[in-house]
């Protein structure tokens, strides 16, 4: 049995991804700028809401990333945080009146808070039994807040709007959410990124590739996956808190179901897991891909769109576990090698 | 709680337990064979179920009486799932695992809502209706016949895994595969032995459950995150375990859900699950 992980070649996955971002460079300024300009060309609030959906999809999968990708500890309990984001951020807003940008840091707070319970109890745990009790978790959650009458119970709770604008987080238009979910992706992004920089990035990296050489080293690896676990859990539930300002209602069944933890999972391992830009492209091809199946085959109610999406996720895992980077990476060095031998001739 | 209902709330924790535990051996039986967690496990129960619920509309036979023909039938899904898609991804990453089967899970329920709408169904008059009086209290019949059923199931793997050559050569290959290879033990066809038994478990537990559950496309969920806790609890690979595990579980859920409130009895449950996994991250019965 397979019981040892296999071993990664350390050089081969530092240089390649260093390669892909430096060529990605111009391509990453012109896809912001082209972010920052698109809701002047698109006129149709429907599909400037798939851009929307997109970034905010990219922004879980990012948050995801940091303790699923780079820390490599598959939670598929993530949709706890993302409720608990939402369900602070609505009931101290619609509650107690407090202003809800400072109540969406609140939810992040908090979600950082109970992610280092959870982690405290998890983390003892390895491979397929720690995702198992991360599942466990968001189940938990998800009785308790359907049982819990102040916030809502099973039917949920709507978000007052009857004021709107910048002080309320409540608009009428689609385009400040637009630019909101964007400055979100983009400040998840950069913190991605600085981790991924810093040491903090190779001490994840060192948790999940050679945990016992870093154990040996003295790397605390509780210490640290707790770390990647309240940031990761603090991103999240920023976005959570998003998704109710956008959708003004909530309930257990939207923001707390095992399908949206498996979603933030997907969007990384689809894009490429453990890499920076991986969620984005991820995030782009499984919303379009999602919206289009609904919008396709949707209406007719007989799991048409689920048959699909689930071919999907079967087909990446199965043949391309490293995502459209992975792709991306081997495509240019089997280009590289082409070049070479054909320089050899 | 007087007596009565004391006996009556743990009898029936017991036979939904012995289903728990029947499905938990099928999960416990590939992991322990392969190391791959099935999440399409509930689904195998979910098409037994189905399985049983047509060959009764259909052709008027009781779920008891085409209980072999379920058995066959998710025998061969097993076999088929492995040889198309398991088969891949026998030494890939977990991730890839653990995404694999749980795209299984969402195929087979996309498929059955396609095929069967997301009606729920019922199996309204078969031949184990009606309930038992025994010794003043009262308990289902067909809920009997489904714990008798997968007392001997259980029984029946039990057997076959210790008595004949195929079991033998089964357990030989969970405790070391490349050891058995080199006994001459083909590790390819135990794996996808493993993958029909651990499916026809599965299918011949919604085949009993079907004459007193409501069937439906989504009906595997109720049952994927228990038989987790009770493949946990009772230690990855082990079939007494499971069972133990499974009862225990059954009693717990049934007398939880009594006291505190039936809504909160899977969250019982799990909260349970996580208190052993802290103190035992080896399950009750695995060992260290």
């Amino acid at each position: 049995m397979s019981k040892n992980p296999t071993i990664s070649q350390p050089m081969a996955t530092s240089v390649a991804p260093m390669r892909v971002f430096k060529i990605s460079n111009i391509f990453l300024l012109a896809i912001l700028i082209i972010a920052i300009l698109c809701p002047g060309f698109i006129d149709n609030p429907a599909h400037l809401n798939v851009a929307i959906l997109i970034m905010m999809a990219a922004q879980m999968g990012v948050s995801w990333n940091i303790v699923g990708g780079y820390a490599g500890q598959i939670s598929l309990g993530h949709a706890a945080f993302y409720g608990i984001g939402a369900y602070t951020s609505t009931l101290l807003f619609s509650q107690f009146g407090l202003n809800p940008w400072l109540a969406m840091l609140a939810g992040g707070g908090v979600a950082a808070a109970i992610s280092l319970v959870i982690g405290w109890s998890c983390f003892r745990l390895k491979g397929h039994y720690f995702t198992m009790a991360t599942i466990a978790v968001v189940e938990i959650v998800q009785i308790i807040f359907t049982n819990w009458d102040f916030a809502g119970g099973a039917v949920g709770i709507t978000l007052p709007m009857d004021k709107q604008g910048w002080s309320v987080f409540v608009f009428d238009s689609k385009v400040p959410y637009y630019y909101i979910a964007l400055g979100l992706l983009l400040v998840t992004l950069l913190t991605n990124f600085l981790i991924e920089k810093s040491y903090l990035g190779y001490y994840f990296r060192a948790i999940k590739d050679e945990p016992d050489a870093a154990k040996s080293l003295g790397v605390n690896l509780s210490k640290y996956k707790q770390i990647a676990f309240a940031i990761s859990s603090f991103f999240t539930a920023l976005g959570g808190s998003f998704y109710a300002q956008k959708e003004l209602y909530i309930d257990p069944a939207s923001v707390l179901s095992t399908s949206l933890s498996i979603k933030m999972a997907l969007v990384s391992i689809l894009g490429g897991i453990g890499t920076l830009l991986g969620p984005i492209i991820g995030a782009g091809v499984l919303t379009i891909i999602d919206e289009g199946t609904r919008v396709m085959f949707g209406g007719s109610g007989r799991g048409t769109d689920l048959i699909i999406y689930a071919a999907l996720i079967i087909v990446i895992a199965v043949y391309y576990p490293t995502g459209v980077m992975g792709w991306y990476k081997n495509f240019l060095a089997r280009r590289a090698l082409k070049s070479q031998n054909a320089k050899e001739v | 709680m007087s007596l009565e209902i004391f006996l009556q709330t743990l009898a029936s924790g017991v036979l939904i337990g012995l289903i728990y535990a029947l499905v938990a051996i099928g999960l416990t039986m590939i992991f322990g064979v392969m190391d791959i967690v099935n999440f399409s496990h509930g689904e195998f129960l979910m098409f037994g179920m189905y399985s049983s619920f047509w060959l009764y509309s259909l052709y008027a036979l009781d779920p008891i009486f085409t209980l072999p023909l379920t058995t066959l039938f998710l025998f061969a899904i097993g076999v088929l799932v492995y040889k198309v898609v398991i088969r891949k991804i026998i030494s890939a990453p977990m991730v890839s695992q653990l995404f694999t089967t749980f795209g299984l899970m969402l195929l087979f329920r996309g498929i059955a809502q396609f095929l069967w709408k997301a009606d729920f169904r019922t199996v309204d008059q078969s031949i184990v209706g009606g309930s038992l009086q025994i010794a003043g209290f009262q308990i289902g019949l067909p809920q009997v016949t489904a714990g008798v059923g997968a007392i001997l199931v259980t029984t029946g793997i039990y057997l076959f895994l210790t008595k004949t050559k195929a079991g033998a050569a089964l357990e030989a290959t969970a405790a070391d595969k490349d050891a058995a290879r080199l006994m001459g033990i083909d590790s390819q066809k135990m794996f996808a032995l493993a993958w029909g038994v651990g499916a026809a478990c599965a299918g011949i537990a919604g085949a009993l459950l079907s004459t007193f559950f409501p069937i439906f496309p989504e009906v595997g969920a109720n049952f994927i995150l228990i038989a987790f806790v009770v493949v946990n609890l009772g230690g990855f690979g082990s079939i007494i375990g499971a069972l133990i595990a499974g009862v225990l579980v059954g009693v717990i859920e049934v007398m939880g859900g009594f006291l505190i409130g039936p809504q909160y009895k899977l969250g019982i449950v799990l909260v349970l699950f996580l208190a052993v996994l802290m103190f035992r991250p080896q399950g009750l019965m695995g060992k260290a």
